[in-house]
């Protein structure tokens, strides 16, 4: 019945050290759909491919602002992302008011990898079944955290999360060293990118089914704001990539060859 | 047992006094509550509405400062209050204000949050009654204004007691000017005791209606209201800080007003 | 006589009375501090172009007594910005360690998030809310100076009760009577702090502490004063007001033994 008999709970080792209900958790991320996340040194950029249950249901929220500084992007079980971010909403929020600042990336981040690891040293508990990218700005300029439902959180340059996310990885990896020197639009391209190379050969991204944020420090060097694009906002982002990748179609192929 | 300095029989002499020379003790107590002094009031139009204050910050007769802004947006992004479509005004206890604005600041982003939508001036000003009420045995002390435009576009004000009663109103004066102010208003804004003239003599007299103001005239009362209030009242005076909420969003004026 | 055990070493009733034991609390509620024990007098504050400057004196009174004389009631947090305390001594010593714990915790993962003077304001006013509307205040009127976010000169107050006001120039207790209207004087609100220096500012302060040593009974003529730039704090902790005259002194009537 059971595939051994230390996966029973999220409380037991097995003899070679491994917790099982963690890993089957982390399965569940590789279940969802991609997101992708990417930061440069004035901007942070989430990007998210939403599924439909069927061709007729609403498609899935992938990208939550937390506060106007910050967002999460999920991959996995959406509900237990919707408790993260409710606490990190609570946290944020709760700093504005003791405090009057925005809450520090790291720290919120710390918040939900102590909250995911009791959820892994607790019986009865089961781990957080969902894996979050989250992007924000604080005093300390942009930045990218991944969180996984270990409780295992890193600050990232460039990550993807989600069912076929290698993909997007290996494109992250090879044009790593752009994204510092790129702009807000560039950079938020580039997501899209990476995004579409996860993609297999019957799909395609679409107004309906991409979802991009965007949150960073403005010209002036102040806070510029959580920003949501679905639906028609999407579209001339989504034109800017079709532009890009026509106009750049020799350069690409030239580049596979290099590498 | 008689003292040496009340009744010096010289039965028993005691090195002191038998009676305890001390004062009572005194009774202290800490009272929670002070007064800012300040005063607000707010106007509505066909499509906009009006709240106003002015900034001094007092503690009895010493002025705390001449720039504490009394009108607050509620429900903004961040410090600047952008994207916000309620206006508060709050007046008396000036900690009990601040308390009072950033829980409902809270309950209205966190609305939005849930709900994806933002919060209906209805249910805010019902809401904040709540908030309001929920303080019944130890109260914020204070007199708020609540302002923003209904579901039909129109200018929408709600005037609150401490303990939470509200009701939508026209226009409303609170705080220490309240009572220069208001009959003013009534006057000036309901048209009170103004009549229609040559409309008949007695009771027969026609009252003149009160109809909507335009934006222009009602800007014109709130300045003339404070610098009438500020001649009268030392705990008013400054600068007068004006928020006006239309469909194109919330503007802020700041109008100097005397410092004396 | 009593001669038993427990009346050994003890004033004799029958000369001095019972003993007054009403301030020992037997039934009732729980009651909280209702007034303060050692208390520091004003603090003074004024900003300038690039900083601000914060000063009080060495003194801790014990009601009427001049308890201890060599109390720093100006705290440095996390070489950014200074607290100044009036007040309760050991409330601010609390206040001080509640300090100490935040700048540990702030610090420990440095990732250039520390708190501004602002923020820390925003914090202690929240505490002295806190506490005021548990019936258990921390009895302080306190100044924080120091920067904001947009590294812009911050000087700002709050007290017991929680009320929070800011201002270019702020002074608590007797300051609020006898120096402010010395800063105004000296600093009227159309001169702007651009055009304060440092040096001004700093004389304006060392003025202002001479006149309250010269009026307020609860001064003394050692002091602290601090200067919060860019480039860091210069706390001096052991200064002497200078260039005392109290010539003044015997041309004043009205009171004493010169009644005309």
């Amino acid at each position: 019945m059971f595939r051994n008999n230390y996966d029973n709970d999220a409380v037991t080792f097995s003899p070679q050290g491994r917790i099982f209900q963690v890993e089957y958790a982390q399965e569940a991320v590789k279940q969802g759909s991609v997101v992708v996340g990417l930061v440069n040194k004035t901007h942070s950029v989430l990007v998210g491919l939403k599924r439909n249950a069927e061709e007729l249901s609403s498609y899935q929220k992938k990208i939550i602002e937390v506060d106007s500084h910050m967002a999460v992007a999920i991959a996995g079980l959406a509900s237990d992302a919707r408790v993260l971010s409710n606490f990190m909403k609570q946290q944020s929020l709760s700093s504005k008011m003791t405090y009057g600042r925005p809450i520090p990336l790291d720290r919120i981040v710390t918040q939900i990898g102590d909250r995911a690891q009791t959820n892994t040293q607790h019986y009865g508990k089961r781990p957080y079944g969902v894996g979050l990218l989250v992007a924000g700005v604080d005093a300390a300029g942009p930045h990218l955290f991944e969180f996984q439902p270990s409780g295992l959180t890193h600050e990232m340059q460039a990550c993807a999360i989600g069912a076929r996310s290698q993909m997007a990885r290996t494109y992250l990896e090879r044009n790593l060293d752009k994204f510092d020197g790129c702009s807000r639009d560039e950079l938020v391209t580039h997501g899209l990118r990476a995004l579409k190379e996860t993609l297999s050969q019957d799909k395609e991204l679409t107004m309906e089914n991409t979802s991009v944020g965007v949150v960073g420090l403005g010209t002036n060097g102040k806070m510029e704001a959580f920003k949501l694009y679905e639906g028609q906002d999407a579209v001339p982002l989504l034109e800017a990539l079709e532009q890009a990748d026509s106009a750049g179609a020799g350069e690409g192929e030239s580049m596979e060859v290099d590498s | 047992m008689t003292s040496l300095m009340g009744h010096p029989s010289g039965q028993t002499v005691g090195y002191s006094f038998s009676q305890p020379t001390a004062a009572p003790v005194k009774e202290h107590s800490f009272y929670p509550y002070t007064d800012n002094g300040g005063s607000t009031l707010g106007i509505t139009g066909s499509d906009f509405a009006i709240l106003a204050g002015d900034t001094r910050s007092t503690s009895g007769y010493s002025i705390n400062s001449r720039m504490v802004p009394k009108v607050f947006k509620i429900g903004g992004d961040d410090e600047t209050g952008k994207g916000a479509h309620i206006l508060l005004s709050v007046v008396g206890f000036a900690a009990d204000g601040n308390a009072l604005k950033e829980r409902l600041d809270a309950v209205v982003k966190m609305y939005k949050y849930q709900h994806g939508k933002s919060m209906s001036v209805t249910a805010c000003a019902q809401r904040l009654s709540t908030i309001l009420y929920g303080k019944r045995f130890f109260p914020y002390y204070v007199h708020v204004i609540l302002a923003g435009l209904d579901e039909e576009g129109k200018g929408a004000l709600y005037s609150y007691d401490p303990v939470g009663s509200y009701e939508r109103e026209e226009c409303r004066a609170a705080g220490a000017a309240s009572s220069l102010i208001m009959p003013f208003l009534d006057n000036q804004v309901k048209f009170k005791n103004q009549y229609v003239p040559g409309s008949g003599e007695g009771h027969a007299l026609q009252p003149k209606k009160a109809e909507p103001l335009p934006r222009e005239t009602v800007e014109q009362l709130v300045r003339d209201a404070f610098t009438s209030a500020v001649e009268r009242h030392i705990e008013v005076g400054d600068n007068l800080q004006m928020m006006i909420i239309t469909r194109d969003g919330i503007e802020e004026i700041f109008h100097p007003l005397k410092k004396d | 006589m009593n001669h038993f055990p427990e009346a050994w070493g003890r004033p004799r009733d029958d000369v001095y009375g019972a003993y007054n034991s009403t301030y020992l609390q037997t039934s009732g509620p729980k009651a909280h501090t209702t007034s303060p024990a050692v208390t520091g007098t004003s603090v003074l504050g004024v900003k300038f172009k690039g900083g601000v400057v914060l000063a009080t004196d060495n003194l801790a009174s014990y009601g009427s007594l001049a308890r201890f004389t060599d109390v720093k009631r100006l705290r440095v947090f996390g070489g950014k910005a200074v607290v100044g305390f009036g007040g309760d001594v050991s409330d601010m010593q609390y206040i001080d360690r509640l300090l100490e714990s935040i700048d540990i915790r702030e610090n420990y993962s440095s990732h250039g998030n520390m708190l501004n003077a602002k923020n820390l304001h925003t914090y202690l006013a929240k505490v002295f809310y806190k506490r005021r509307s548990e019936f258990n205040p921390l009895w302080n009127h306190i100044l924080v100076a120091g920067f904001d976010a947009d590294d812009q000169p911050f000087l700002s107050s709050a007290d017991l009760l929680g009320t929070t006001f800011s201002s270019p120039h702020l002074a608590t207790g007797f300051g609020a009577h006898l120096a402010v209207p010395i800063l105004r004087r000296k600093f009227p609100d159309e001169r702007g702090i651009e055009t304060i220096s440092r040096e001004e500012a700093i004389e304006a302060l060392k003025e202002c502490l001479k006149v309250l040593f010269y009026r307020d009974a609860r001064s003394l003529d050692k002091y602290s004063i601090a200067v919060i730039t860019q480039e860091g704090i210069d706390l001096r902790e052991d200064e002497q007001i200078e260039g005392q005259s109290w010539a003044f002194a015997e041309t004043i009537r009205g009171y004493g033994s010169q009644t005309s």
